[in-house]
């Protein structure tokens, strides 16, 4: 649309804002069965039927982990089997330089470092942040997500979304209200 | 009423118990006429296989009770059912307090006073003082067992909150206890077997390995029962995802004592604690610690931790019959090398003994199992159990 203004606000989606998880879980489900793919919902607390009703056990960060996990493990024992056998070979109390058992404990360490930075550093680039500026914030009263409401947004860029569609079918679920939000 | 009311699932592992009971028996008792002192260590080590999985199930219990949490609702009858065996298991240990010249050469009176580490440790490892400590022990559990099973029954029956604030009470205090009746019994009962040995944290290796192994054999029996039903609802995927994150933690557990002790005795390389394991990395016991190391470590530990294989019954079901089995190797090496100096090997009665009692003791928890319904109605965890969405 050539002749529409390049600075006028663009809508970033439809934000409905609801005062239970139980219609927030509902709403979610009911989105991601009509076909909804770019939709994010923000509550207060952890509602674990949201996971499943919306698909977002999907995750790829235990991926991640695993990767990090097993690339610590590598680095921590080949570092101590470079360090002991081949860079300074000392006799230790007549054990052999390669001493596997010794080797464990920071082996272990090191995977579960590795594991943990993979996990949070992993998580932090899937979720694309740290993001500075992010128009869900343009929803009035959104502060309440970390209170006592639940917001569950329609991304305009979802191939579905129908500014009238998606307004009728997220009334249906009866929020406090659904609030047109720009970019 | 029908012995098997609440749990007709189970009719064909009773059965199959039975049979196994029977026949194992019968065999165990032809062998122990021909070789007596053969009969007495099959005879340790399988009692050590199937009361650790009943006095781990006690711990879990008493965990349960401490914590609360869904996990616990869905397999409190099980634990309850096997706690219940204790005073059977209590009996069947009987027959190894005649047998105690077979078992431990601390009881040799000549090699003890010839011996100079065994002469100093003979104020603790002699017979009656030994037989004190196990029947105290027993006490202990008993004990524990029995009022945690007579509040339960008190809790099914009342609505008030008592019953359940006890048991509370009793499982925090109580675990304090049963820890240190599960160390002594295992440094009377299997780490007195190499009498010149010790090590202090071979109490928590039996702990460790009987929770395990409870845990392991609780989750293979709940998948027979989870076909449908009150009891298939409350153990759903979020609760196995729980209790097979349990099992991966007790697997970890497991390897961690473990190691901590092969760690701990590797690097001092004293001629008293090393020789423990020499016995177990020669002759081709190596063969069983490695396998122990890939089957009750690396294979449960690697397949556990993928969400999907705990959210599904069966395949957790078969991860944890996968280490039921995997703990023979481990209470074997625990006992075996004490027993087949000459290297790796095993008897005939080893395997009868082991059928023998498990069937007995199988038989028993089923009929202990069936004697309550399978959810406990009186426990505040199980309404939100049952009225969870999936």
């Amino acid at each position: 649309m050539a002749h529409e203004d390049p600075h006028a606000p663009r809508l970033y989606g439809l934000v409905a804002e609801f005062d239970s998880p139980d219609a927030l879980v509902a709403a979610g489900r009911r989105a991601v069965q009509e076909g909804y793919r770019d939709l994010d919902a923000y509550t207060p607390f952890p509602i674990e039927a949201l996971h499943e009703a919306m698909g977002f056990d999907r995750t790829r960060v235990p991926l991640v982990v695993l990767i990090g996990a097993i690339t610590g493990a590598v680095a921590g024992y080949g570092l101590q089997y470079w360090a002991s056998t081949i860079a300074y070979p000392l006799n230790v109390g007549g054990r052999p330089l390669h001493s596997w058992p010794a080797f464990i404990v920071p082996t272990f360490e090191t995977t579960v470092l590795f594991a943990a930075l993979a996990a949070v550093f992993g998580m932090l680039a899937l979720n694309r942040l740290p993001q500075p500026y992010h128009p869900i914030f343009n929803t009035p009263r959104f502060a309440l997500a970390s209170r006592d409401r639940f917001f569950l947004a329609i991304e305009a860029r979802d191939p579905k979304f129908d500014l009238v569609a998606t307004r009728r079918f997220l009334e249906s679920f009866t929020p406090r209200e659904v609030t047109e939000v720009e970019e | 009423m029908n012995a098997l009311d609440s749990v007709p699932e189970l009719a064909g592992l009773r059965r199959v118990a039975l049979w196994a009971a029977v026949s194992g028996v019968l065999a165990t008792l032809a062998g122990a006429l021909f070789d007596p002192t053969q009969f007495f260590r099959s005879y340790l080590m399988a009692w050590v296989y199937w009361g650790g999985v009943a006095l781990g199930c006690l711990g879990l219990l008493m965990v349960y009770h401490l914590t609360g949490g869904g996990w616990g609702v869905a397999i409190r009858r099980l634990l309850e059912a096997a706690a219940g065996t204790l005073p059977a298991a209590a009996v069947l240990f009987v027959p190894l307090l005649f047998g105690l010249g077979a078992l431990y050469a601390w009881t040799d009176r000549a090699a003890v006073l010839a011996d100079h580490v065994l002469s100093q440790k003979a104020a603790y490892l002699n017979v009656p003082f030994f037989i004190a400590r196990t029947a105290l022990y027993f006490v202990v559990w008993l004990a524990l067992a029995h009022f945690l099973d007579r509040w339960s029954r008190r809790q099914d029956e009342t609505a008030e909150a008592w019953p359940g604030e006890r048991m509370k009470r009793l499982s925090g205090g109580g675990l304090v206890v049963y820890g240190l009746a599960m160390t002594f019994a295992a440094f009377d009962w299997i780490m007195s077997l190499e009498p010149h040995w010790f090590s202090t944290i071979f109490g928590m290796i039996f702990i460790a390995d009987s929770a395990l192994g409870a845990l392991a054999f609780v989750l293979v029996i709940s998948y027979l029962l989870a076909r449908g039903g009150a009891f298939g609802r409350v153990l759903a995927p979020p609760i196995l995802n729980d209790l097979g994150n349990l099992l991966l933690a007790f697997v970890m557990v497991y390897a961690y004592v473990s190691f901590s002790q092969l760690l701990i005795i590797w690097s001092a390389n004293l001629p008293e604690e090393i020789t423990w394991y020499l016995h177990r990395v020669e002759g081709g016991w190596q063969l069983l610690a490695n396998a122990l190391a890939i089957f009750y470590f690396a294979v449960p530990f690697m397949v556990l931790l993928s969400r999907g294989n705990k959210r599904q019954p069966r395949r957790l079901a078969l991860i944890a019959g996968g280490v039921l089995a995997a703990r023979l190797l481990s209470v074997f090496f625990l006992i075996g090398p004490a027993f087949y100096r000459r290297g790796l090997g095993a008897h005939w009665l080893d395997v009868a003994a082991l059928v023998g009692l498990g069937g007995v003791w199988v038989a028993l928890f089923v009929w202990r199992l069936s004697s309550r319904p399978l959810l406990a109605q009186g426990d505040p965890e199980l309404a939100p159990a049952l009225a969870r969405k999936h």
